[in-house]
């Protein structure tokens, strides 16, 4: 929990959403929302839809029905203005997927002048400040693959905080990495929390939802089967298939 | 002809074979590919030699008294297959392209058109090439000839064309999606994706194959002189024919491959080079 933080109106609403490949329900009548500020911890296991959930939220994956809505844009609008939307939401994936022929320093650099058409000058200031903020001073000049996991997803943290997003997705990025890297990377995700940023991030890491969280989803199949404040969540789950699930895991 | 199925190997659509890489060290091998070379060569003329009548002419004199003529022929050859390639190169991409556009009609006919002049043998386009098109152009009331050695190249332009299609997508396509999915969460347009982020990494996969894909040009080049084009193989020939003697057919032969081997070999091996630098690099 961060006590001390205070939550604000809801950025990230999803209604009823359902999502289907082909036969396959991903998701079945999904609804949550995140406030500004808040930082949401979804928990479940492996193959329960929640990389799908969050590339939907992004418009990488269109959803069969229901509605999610990301500070007033409605993702599932057929005219949807995908680089409205996209500005305002960073997403940070489990295999780093930084562009290998780019420096640590261009991967960050890359969209916001090609697709913001911002100033260059002015946007690799604030891309060495932000290499600078996940401590990573010195390797601007470092290709990915000169770079460690833990590296490599902090540059790719980076570089999605440098569209100024209002909302950041973070998809199990710490799954790839040992546990020495991941301990960096936490870190560095538990600070932009802290500074307020909205986070929602899936995660296997018990502990760690347990402190940074405001609010912990679990899933499974497809469906939110329970969620709560991490103290009650984690200290006195009301479902059994919750209770089997953290049993398995911590 | 049967050399042609030795000209037209399945490659693998995408890149970063694995059908040429080294067994041996390379240092080794290549220099025992040479020396087999040089011992056949050094046989044959010793047999030649040999059987040669003491009141003619020596294989050997007559070797050197064409070799000049064949060489041209072999300049000729080089000039053709570079024509070709570039030609073959400039709209393969294109149609290569045009095989991962998202517009079905666009896709589904590059996609035809790469098939069908990629599963053509090279001889019978280069028939096509040689009797569809008219041998000269009539442009407003000019009258433009259309030579036979430049159909001959447009000829060998397609099966390029169809090939370079194909290391096109294949490139592009081995490039792991989630450089695609992350770009686009990045807000890039998906011409932006292509020309910044997929293309700059796929074009070094695709040097390899593209490369392969001229050595094996360059040789199929000599299908010319079946179309009746004085190239290095009509110009052998014709020596061959000058000359009336059957002692001199192996050299003759010999010293053309030789020719072809010198050009074609170093680029077969540094294509090696770099595929092996590409799968080291993952
Ligand atoms: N592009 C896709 N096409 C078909 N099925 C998919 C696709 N992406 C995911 N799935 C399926 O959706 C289900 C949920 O996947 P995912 O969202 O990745 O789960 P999680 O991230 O919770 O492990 C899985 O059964 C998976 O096989
Ligand atoms: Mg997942």
């Amino acid at each position: 929990m961060n006590p001390g933080h205070v939550l604000g109106a809801p950025i990230v609403v999803l209604n009823r959403v359902e999502k289907r490949f082909g036969d396959n329900p991903v998701l079945r009548d999904v609804s949550f929302s995140v406030a500004r500020g808040e930082c949401v911890c979804v928990i479940g296991p492996s193959g329960s839809g929640k990389s799908t959930l969050l590339r939907a939220i992004n418009a990488l994956v269109p959803i069969s029905a229901g509605s999610i809505a990301v500070d007033g844009i409605e993702v599932n609008d057929p005219k949807l203005d995908k680089l409205a939307l996209r500005r305002r939401v960073g997403i940070v994936f489990q295999q780093y997927n930084l562009f290998p022929h780019k420096t640590a320093l261009d991967n960050v650099m890359m969209a916001p002048i090609h697709v913001l058409k911002e100033n260059p000058a002015e946007v690799e200031a604030r891309a060495r400040a932000l290499i600078a903020k996940v401590r990573l001073t010195g390797k601007e000049a470092a290709y990915p693959g000169e770079l460690s996991g833990g590296q490599q997803q902090r540059v790719a943290i980076a570089r999605a905080l440098a569209m100024n997003p209002k909302v950041m997705l973070f998809d199990e990025v710490t799954a790839a990495l040992d546990p020495e890297t991941k301990k960096e990377v936490l870190v560095t995700v538990r600070e932009l929390a802290a500074e307020g940023m909205t986070c929602l991030l899936v995660t296997h890491e018990m502990g760690f939802a347990r402190e940074v969280a405001d609010h912990v989803y679990f899933t499974e199949d497809g469906v939110i089967v329970e969620h709560g404040p991490p103290a009650e969540f984690f200290g006195s789950p009301k479902q059994a298939r919750t209770r089997a699930f953290l049993d398995q895991v911590l | 002809m049967s050399a042609l199925a030795v000209l037209l190997p399945r490659q693998p659509a995408a890149v970063g074979s694995e059908w040429g890489a080294a067994r041996m060290p390379s240092a080794l091998r290549s220099r025992k590919t040479i020396a087999a070379l040089a011992i056949l060569g050094a046989v044959w003329t010793a047999a030649a030699w040999a059987a040669a009548p003491v009141d003619r002419p020596s294989v050997l004199a007559l070797a050197v008294k064409w070799a000049p003529l064949i060489f041209g022929g072999f300049l000729f050859n080089l000039l053709v297959s570079v024509a070709a390639m570039a030609l073959g190169t400039a709209a393969g991409v294109l149609l290569g392209l045009a095989q991962i556009s998202l517009l079905r009609p666009v896709q589904a006919a590059s996609w035809a058109v790469t098939q069908f002049f990629r599963n053509a043998p090279w001889l019978v386009l280069l028939f096509f090439a040689m009797f569809l098109l008219p041998f000269e152009w009539r442009i407003g009331g000019v009258t433009v000839p259309f030579p036979a050695w430049l159909k001959a190249m447009l000829g060998l332009a397609l099966p390029v064309l169809a090939n370079v299609s194909e290391i096109v997508r294949g490139g592009v396509l081995s490039i792991p999606l989630g450089q695609w999915e992350s770009a686009e969460s990045l807000a890039f347009s998906r011409r932006q994706i292509l020309w910044r982020i997929i293309l700059p990494q796929a074009v070094k996969r695709m040097i390899p194959p593209w490369m392969n894909l001229y050595a094996i040009l360059t040789m199929a080049t000599t299908l010319i002189s079946v179309v009746g084009i004085q190239d290095a193989m009509t110009l052998t020939r014709g020596a061959l024919v000058a000359e009336a003697r059957t002692d001199l057919y192996l050299p003759l032969y010999f010293m053309l491959l030789l020719m072809f081997f010198a050009y074609c070999y170093p680029i077969a091996r540094y294509t090696q080079v770099l595929e092996r630098r590409f799968a080291v690099r993952g």
